[in-house]
């Protein structure tokens, strides 16, 4: 077998080292009836390329994004990735080495954490970031639970304009911790509604932004409302590029930022693995979850880096640990690093803006077809128009047509009828002029 | 003698030079110095080529960032030398054994990556019509099918980014069950060798843990673990191997006990490499176990993730699990993304959980197949049992033989040299390697818990062997300095971990150096 | 003025109804380089026992319990800037806050130096 080097001859002589007759005299602890007699009722094992067929199968059976226009946002994007960061990810020193505990053999890891926490702290316009987060979901629920520390309260708001998933897993994380959490409506509610909610149980407010249907909002003004009462507002950006076009989270306000990381460097890959990304003021710096890279000197005077403040984890603090998180993100960090080193400040703001050009371009197609109304009067590179037709029948029909059209909101949204006839679309800079030619089309088509 | 070009080619006129004198840049030779991306480069330089866009009107309502980044760009060259270089200051399995214990080191085939990047797998999206992604349903049907079959457990909730978020899952699946019941109880148990991540985790989910004590063969007391159960105990969380390597050979037991008093069996099993097609935990009474695919099933670790954790469960706990899941229709297969039955618990993540971690642990999986995976767990045991049977008459085996895919020393060996488990780990490194995990388990003094896997040849665990020997002898011969002074070798000595934590330093900052 | 010790290795220097609080050497010895220390505001109350200070080291961190029933009157901001005065002064500079003390016979309960030196002389 390809993969395990100990030869029959090897196991006999290191056997008789041990002293022992047989493999199975070594699992003697195991319950006699339970040690298995035979093998697995599961195929024997595979050339590479058996095992190459059956996956090729298994991705015959998909449509790939990039092989049809594609129009599916919502949290995860279609980007391109500069071939030099998937080689740099797959060499072995970064592919293969584990969490830098041993720092005089891990500076690789270590530098480009702390070149990762530098630049998610500038776009975020934050003090600080943390080494990384699963993904932005979790990160999500993560910030609601230091909001908590932070304030001492247990009330939590969350916009009806975040990402429906991610209410859900903020829900689930602080299901069994005692917080309330307040979730208003989609769509309908305004910056005005949620600073009337704050009240003195509130620990923070947690926004989205760009929102989920797309809209950018300024929340300055609910930043203000919450500092007057010494809480926390905590915004949400799931589409990155973003923030090379609008302003950071930290210039209206926010005090905790999370983001979901996949668009700079990391592949779609059906919902994970992505980057979660996490960073908030200095003056909350030790009650930050994750892992946390920091500058220090080595016995020679050296600069050199090292995981720090590992006090407020879990291997340390046991049960009183700020977050119950162990692995982080990382060789998905390693890749946001490297693409955004490669885009730099000019290159990363080139990109938003030809993301937001394009999905400008397209709404402005979009607009002048019957049945279609766009909802957003403000938006990045997504958008929400509402269709005159069932939008899941809708993109349902597209797919007989090689198109993916974007996402219908009724399948995040079941229950909310209202919002059936609504599609969340987005453009990316992978997304051509005849992509959308062909999408306005076939709506056109369908529409009619 | 000159050779016709005039260029010796011989080393008589070479002399010791190493370490007298400081280099221009800092490097030396192959271990180059290299600075921040931000003292490299500028805010001018990029390394992508775009496309120039035509004016057009903005749609950013006001919103438009007009302050300077700040962020450091590299061309393309200057990107990849800086991350290359980098990359050489690191140890990886590509470069050496890596035994640390609890975290299964092993080789990761390059073949998984391939298949992870396949166009129609690397590039596709979570929520584009479930109509379009039949193929991605069907591989992690397929996954599930083998996971449940080797646990022998019925269902599978396959979300968990990693081991502790597994555990949270799992934790919180039971909470649900019991809660079902209108009993949510109060109190999880678990034994003092457990990983930091159990207590972190059942007081995420609302419970207080009461530590059960070892026996002195390093495993859970069953005796004290009976006395501490009762009506209030939701679960037991017991890591099987347990985390000094060893089987917990009263399981069935443990299981048998907590189950008498309605509570439900925790496994964690970040350890499970060592019993993959030998033994089905389903088989010793376990109701929910984690599986960390980065570690038995080698989906690279990646200098700290991203790993997955599926949350293999029994029945009586499947309808509680989180969402999403797949079910295998006659035709097609579904992709159930709302609780139709109200009982799950809720959801751990956007999406459906680590799918380029699901392929690759697939592709492992098939390589080896059932018989192959039986001789992973077998050889991964022989390897850690011989590393056991060669150092004990020279070091201090915290606990007899036989053990599972890991063996524990303790630091009683060191005793009175001077010198610490720390030190002797760095010394480590000066011999190529990296060092065991130290310091846990908790329940040994100074433990240094060595797991060299399945994938090292003979020849590789010899010499790892042969190193271990020499530097005790070398320890026991008083020779401190190799120790203390540790790491020798390395890009970088000793680093101050105190200065950086009364000073943390978490981010580059332009004026820095000016202070 | 009388310094009293609790078990888990705090000091208490009670002068009239105000008690000073700190570690003892021995409890910074065992924690090793002292990084961070938590320190509670003044205007809190605690009861005996409760959790009122963290103090962390590189590798461990550790919960101060109030060894008395009593209202915070001041902390030592010099910590916030300087952890380390409690490696280098536990006794002296490196003194966490000062509480009320409400109810003397609480002092009863702990040790004076000599029974303290006997305690940690039995824990080695």
């Amino acid at each position: 077998m390809r993969y395990l080097p100990l030869s029959s001859d090897d196991r006999a002589k290191m056997l008789k080292k041990i002293g022992v007759q047989d493999i199975n005299e070594l699992f003697d602890d195991v319950p006699r009836h339970a040690l298995l007699k035979g093998f697995l009722d599961l195929p024997l094992h595979m050339t590479e390329m058996e095992v190459e067929q059956n996956f090729s199968a298994f991705a015959a059976k998909n449509i790939a994004a990039g092989s049809v226009p594609f129009f599916v946002g919502a949290g995860a994007y279609h980007h391109h990735v500069p071939s030099t960061v998937d080689y740099q990810i797959q060499r072995g020193e970064f592919l293969t080495a584990y969490t830098p505990y041993q720092p005089e053999i891990s500076q690789g890891t270590l530098q480009t954490l702390y070149e990762f926490q530098t630049q998610v702290a500038q776009i975020t316009g934050m003090d600080v970031a943390n080494a990384s987060m699963y993904d932005g979901s979790t990160a999500c629920g993560e910030a609601a639970l230091m909001a908590r520390r932070v304030t001492k309260k247990k009330k939590v708001i969350l916009s009806g304009n975040l990402h429906p998933q991610y209410i859900e897993v903020v829900k689930s994380a602080t299901k069994y911790t005692d917080d309330n959490i307040i979730v208003n409506d989609p769509m309908v509610e305004t910056t005005e509604d949620l600073i009337n909610q704050i009240d003195d149980d509130t620990s923070c407010v947690i926004v989205q932004y760009p929102d989920f249907f797309g809209n950018i909002q300024d929340y300055s003004a609910l930043a203000e409302a919450l500092h007057n009462r010494k809480k926390l507002l905590v915004v949400v950006t799931t589409e990155i590029v973003a923030l090379g076009a609008i302003k950071s989270p930290g210039e209206i306000g926010a005090d905790i930022v999370v983001g979901e990381g996949q668009s700079i460097g990391n592949g779609l890959c059906y919902g994970g693995p992505y980057a979660g990304l996490f960073a908030t003021r200095q003056k909350y710096v030790r009650q930050l979850p994750g892992r946390l890279c920091g500058e220090t000197t080595d016995a020679e005077g050296k600069r050199g880096y090292v995981l720090t403040l590992s006090t407020r984890e879990q291997h340390i603090r046991r049960e009183k640990a700020t977050s119950n998180i162990c692995t982080n993100a990382g060789l998905c960090t390693l890749a946001f690093t490297i693409h955004m080193t490669l885009l730099g400040e000019k290159g990363y703001r080139q990109l938003a803006k030809i993301n937001h050009a394009g999905a400008v371009k397209l709404r402005d197609k979009l607009a002048t077809i019957n049945g279609i109304t766009v909802l957003n009067s403000t938006f990045f590179n997504e958008f929400t128009v509402r269709l005159n037709k069932d939008a899941a029948e809708v993109v349902e029909a597209l797919v007989e047509h090689d198109v993916i059209a974007g996402l219908p909101i009724s399948r995040l949204y079941p229950k909310n009828k209202e919002l059936k006839n609504d599609l969340l679309i987005a453009v990316t800079e992978t997304t051509s002029e005849d992509d959308m030619d062909i999408l306005v089309e076939e709506l056109k088509e369908v529409l009619k | 003698m000159m050779n016709n070009q005039g260029r010796p080619t011989n080393t008589s006129s070479v002399k010791n030079v190493s370490n007298i004198y400081e280099t221009f840049t800092g490097s030396q030779g192959l271990s180059q110095a290299e600075g921040l991306i931000y003292e490299i480069g500028d805010t001018e330089r990029t390394g992508v080529d775009f496309k120039e866009v035509n004016d057009f009107k903005s749609a950013l309502g006001g919103m438009e960032r007009t302050n300077e980044i700040g962020l450091a760009g590299l061309t393309e060259p200057e990107v990849m030398r800086h991350y290359t270089r980098l990359s050489r200051k690191n140890f990886a399995i590509d470069l050496g054994l890596y035994p640390l214990g609890s975290c299964t080191m092993k080789h990761n085939p390059r073949l998984n990556e391939k298949m992870a990047r396949l166009s129609g797998l690397g590039d596709i999206h979570p929520l584009q019509p479930i109509s379009t992604t039949q193929g991605a349903l069907d591989l992690i049907d397929t996954l599930a099918h083998w996971l449940k079959t080797m646990t022998g457990m019925p269902a599978v909730a396959m979300s968990p980014k990693a081991g502790a978020h597994g555990e949270l899952c799992g934790l919180m699946t039971i909470r649900a069950a019991l809660e079902a019941k209108g009993d949510a109880r109060s109190i999880v148990l678990a034994p003092e060798s457990a990983h930091g991540t159990n207590p972190a985790t059942a007081s995420l989910c609302g419970y207080r843990v009461k530590p059960i004590p070892a026996t002195e063969d390093g495993r859970v007391d069953l005796e004290a673990m009976k006395e501490a159960l009762g009506p209030d105990v939701a679960a037991i969380m017991v890591t099987n191997p347990n985390t000094c390597g060893l089987f917990e050979r009263e399981i069935i037991e443990i299981a048998d006990a907590v189950h008498a008093v309605g509570g439900y069996f925790y496994c964690d099993g970040a350890n499970f490499n060592a019993i993959v097609g030998k033994v089905r935990p389903g088989d010793l009474g376990v109701d929910a176990m984690h599986i960390n695919l980065h570690k038995t099933f080698s989906t690279p670790h990646g200098g700290g993730g991203p790993g997955a954790g599926p949350v293999v469960l029994s029945e009586a706990l499947a309808p509680f699990a989180p969402m999403p899941y797949v079910i295998a229709g006659e035709e097609n297969f579904e992709l159930i993304e709302h609780d139709p039955t109200g009982k799950s618990f809720g959801r751990m993540t956007a999406f459906h959980g680590q799918m380029g971690m699901f392929i690759r642990a697939l592709s492992y999986m098939m390589s080896h197949g059932a018989d192959g995976l039986a001789k992973v767990a077998e050889d991964s045991v022989l390897n850690a049992n011989y590393v056991l049977a060669s150092l004990k008459d020279i070091m201090s085996a915290s606990f007899e033989g036989p053990c599972m895919h890991e063996a524990l020393f303790d630091d009683r060996f060191l005793k009175d040299t001077g010198i610490s488990t720390l030190d002797f780990a760095k010394a480590m490194i000066d011999e190529g390697y990296h060092p065991m995990t130290m310091y846990f388990p908790l329940v040994v003094h100074g433990a240094m818990l060595i797991e060299p896997t399945e994938s090292e040849s003979k020849q590789s665990v010899d010499q790892f062997i042969g190193m271990m020997r020499h530097l005790v002898e070398k320890a026991k011969a008083g020779e401190i300095e190799r120790f203390t002074g540790a790491p020798h070798f390395a890009p970088l000595k000793r680093l101050d971990e105190t200065g950086a934590a009364r000073n943390p330093v978490l981010r580059w900052r332009a004026n820095e150096g000016e202070e | 003025m009388t310094i009293y010790y609790s078990e888990d290795h705090e000091w208490i220097n009670v002068e009239g109804s105000v008690g000073t609080v700190g570690i003892t050497e021995y409890a910074q010895n065992a924690l090793g380089d002292i990084v961070f220390v938590e320190v509670p505001e003044v205007g809190d109350e605690f009861a005996k026992g409760d959790e009122v200070s963290v103090v962390e080291s590189v590798k461990a961190a550790s919960e101060i319990y109030s060894p008395v029933t009593g209202e915070i009157t001041a902390v030592n901001e010099d910590l916030e800037e300087n952890a380390a005065l409690v490696n280098s002064s536990p006794d002296g500079d490196g003194w966490f806050f000062k509480v009320t003390v409400s109810n003397k016979d609480e002092l009863e309960e702990l040790m004076d130096a000599g029974d303290y030196k006997t305690f940690i002389a039995g824990l080695e």
